[in-house]
C-alpha cells in the first residue's frame, strides 16, 4: 500500500513508506494502516467511514467503486495506492 | 502581546519588533485554518483547520506556536442527525416532495470557532450545527446533546424521529451541504456554566446550567427576509460577543443590523444607523472592560458585501449604539474593496485589529482612532485573535 507524500507531513510514520499488510477489503486496508499510525483513517474517511470527496483510493489501475463502505476486494498482490483527487485553490 | 491570524493558507503570528508589528508564517502552511486562539489559562494556542482534501482537524501548539500537532479529534457520535430539506430530486413522487426535512447524518463539515470556559473547559463550534466541548484540556470532545437535541431543531433525533420540523436553516459557510453552524460562543467569565451560542441560521441561545438546557434569546430581533421580521427563530446573527467585565452587555453584528443587549441577551435593541452605513457586516469586537464601546466593520448590505463605496471604515460607539463614529484615519479610502470575515476583528485593551478577505491585515494602538497596514498580501484572513 502506498499513499500520496502530501500526507506525510500529518503523518510522519508513514513517511515514505510502502506498507504491506494483511486484507481483503479497502476498509480492513485502511484499518490495518490506522493501526500503525492513528489518526490516518480520519484523514481519509470521515467519522462514518466514507471516503473524503477529495480522496482517490486506486486497486492497481481501478480506482475503487464503493466509496461508502470501501468494500472493494483486495488480493494478496493488490497494489492498493491512497491519493487526494485533483481539487485546486 | 501578540495577534494570531487564521488565513486560507495558513497560521500568521504578528509580533512587535524595534517598534513595528510584523508578521510571519507559523504554522499549517497551505492549510485553511478557520480560527486561532490562545487559551487564557495555560497559554496553549488552538487552530482550527479546515484541509482542502483531508477533513477538518483541531491543531494545538504547546510552545507558543513553534510546533503544532493534531490534537484529538472532534467527531459526531454514531446516531448523530440533523434534518435537512430533502435533495431536489426530479424523479420524486408529489407524495415524497411533500414529506419534508429528512434526517441526514451527521459528519464533520467544519470546525468554526474555538472559545474557552473554566481552567480544562474547551469548546468548539462547527458545522452542522454541534458545540463540542472538554472539560479535561483538549483530550477528548463531547458533542453537547442539550443543544443537538433542542427543540427548535426537531428534538431528540437518536432515539426516534424527533418532531419532524426544524427552524435551523443553513449558511453558505458550510461550504457545500447546506448545514446551519455556530460560530460565536460567548463564556460569562462570572460563571462558565452560562454561554450564549449563535447559530447561522436560526438565533442566539443561551445556557445557564453548562449546557444541559437551552432557550432562545432572540427577543427584540427584527429580521428583514421572513415573512414574519419578529419571528422566534431564522434570525441570522453573523457575530455575538459579551463584555468581560460586564457580561450583560452583548453586541450582535445580524444580516439584518446592529444588535446590542444590556440585559444579557434577554432583549435586544436594534442599534444600527443605516444612513451613516452601520448596518451590516460580519464582526464585531466589545471593549473588555466598558460594555457600551463596540468596534464594527461595516460592509454594503448584504447584496455586494464588501467596503461601501471603494472606502474602508471601522465605526465606534461608545454609548451602546445611540451615536457611531467613523475611524477612518489610516485606512484606505480609495478602490478599497476589502471583506472582514466574523471572526477577523479583535480588541485587546487600547489595541485594534482586523483583517479582511483580501489579505490586509490593519492595527491600531489608539482604540481605533488611527490605523497602520501591517501586511497586505496576506493569504484570505478568516480570524484575528490577541493573545
Amino acid at each position: 500500500m502506498e499513499i500520496t507524500k502530501h500526507l506525510w507531513e500529518f503523518l510522519p510514520t508513514l513517511r515514505g513508506k510502502t506498507l504491506t499488510v494483511e486484507a481483503t477489503t479497502v476498509a480492513e486496508v485502511v484499518r490495518e494502516v490506522e493501526r500503525v499510525a492513528p489518526g490516518f483513517a480520519y484523514y481519509i474517511c470521515d467519522e462514518r467511514g466514507c471516503l473524503r470527496t477529495h480522496v482517490n483510493i486506486f486497486i492497481g489501475q481501478e480506482r475503487i467503486l464503493d466509496r461508502t463502505r470501501l468494500s472493494d476486494a483486495v488480493d494478496a498482490d493488490s497494489r492498493v495506492l491512497i491519493m487526494q483527487a485533483l481539487s485546486g485553490g | 502581546m501578540r495577534v494570531l491570524v487564521g488565513t486560507r493558507k495558513g497560521t500568521f503570528l504578528v509580533e512587535k519588533s524595534n517598534g513595528a508589528w510584523q508578521p510571519r508564517l507559523a504554522g499549517h502552511a497551505g492549510v485553511g485554518v478557520n480560527f486561532v486562539a490562545k487559551d487564557p489559562h495555560n497559554g496553549d494556542l488552538w487552530a482550527a483547520l479546515g484541509h482542502g482534501h483531508w477533513g477538518a482537524k483541531l491543531s494545538k501548539s504547546t510552545d507558543g506556536g513553534v510546533t503544532w500537532a493534531d490534537a484529538s479529534q472532534i467527531k459526531y457520535p454514531a446516531g448523530a442527525r440533523y434534518l435537512a430539506p430533502p435533495d431536489p430530486d426530479p424523479n420524486a413522487s408529489e407524495e415524497d416532495m411533500k414529506k419534508g426535512p429528512v434526517a441526514r447524518d451527521a459528519t464533520l463539515l467544519k470546525l468554526w470557532v474555538i472559545a474557552f470556559g473554566a481552567p480544562g473547559q474547551v469548546h468548539v463550534g462547527t458545522i452542522p450545527g454541534g458545540l463540542f466541548s472538554s472539560n479535561d484540556g483538549g483530550q477528548s470532545f463531547e458533542l453537547n446533546l442539550g443543544l443537538w437535541n433542542h427543540e427548535s431543531r426537531g428534538g431528540d433525533l437518536f432515539t426516534g424521529p424527533g418532531t419532524g420540523h426544524t427552524h435551523w436553516f443553513g449558511t453558505p459557510a458550510s461550504d457545500g451541504e447546506f448545514a446551519a453552524g455556530i460560530h460565536s460562543i460567548a463564556v460569562d467569565p462570572r460563571d462558565p456554566a452560562r454561554m450564549l451560542v449563535a447559530v447561522s441560521t436560526a438565533g442566539v441561545l443561551e445556557t445557564l446550567d453548562g449546557g444541559k438546557t437551552w432557550c432562545g434569546r432572540n427577543r427584540g430581533m427584527l429580521n428583514d427576509y421572513l415573512p414574519d421580521p419578529a419571528a422566534e427563530w431564522g434570525h441570522d446573527p453573523h457575530f455575538v460577543t459579551l463584555c468581560a467585565a460586564r457580561p450583560d452587555h452583548v453586541w450582535q453584528q445580524n444580516h439584518s443590523g446592529v444588535f446590542y443587549s444590556s440585559d444579557g441577551a434577554s432583549t435586544w435593541q436594534k442599534v444600527s444607523q443605516p444612513e451613516r452605513g452601520v448596518h451590516f457586516g460580519f464582526p464585531v469586537a466589545v471593549d473588555e472592560h466598558d460594555g457600551r464601546t463596540a468596534w464594527l466593520v461595516p460592509g454594503k448590505a448584504d447584496m455586494q458585501r464588501m467596503a461601501i463605496d471603494g472606502k474602508l471604515f471601522v465605526a465606534r460607539t461608545r454609548d451602546g449604539g445611540q451615536t457611531w463614529q467613523d475611524l477612518r484615519r489610516g485606512l484606505p479610502q480609495h478602490n478599497a474593496y476589502d471583506v472582514v470575515y466574523r471572526h477577523a476583528l479583535a480588541n485587546s485593551g487600547a489595541c485594534v485589529a482586523f483583517g479582511s478577505t483580501t489579505g490586509n491585515l490593519y492595527l491600531s494602538e489608539d482604540a481605533g482612532d488611527s490605523w497602520a497596514a501591517v501586511a497586505h498580501n496576506l493569504p484570505p484572513i478568516y480570524s484575528v485573535r490577541f493573545g
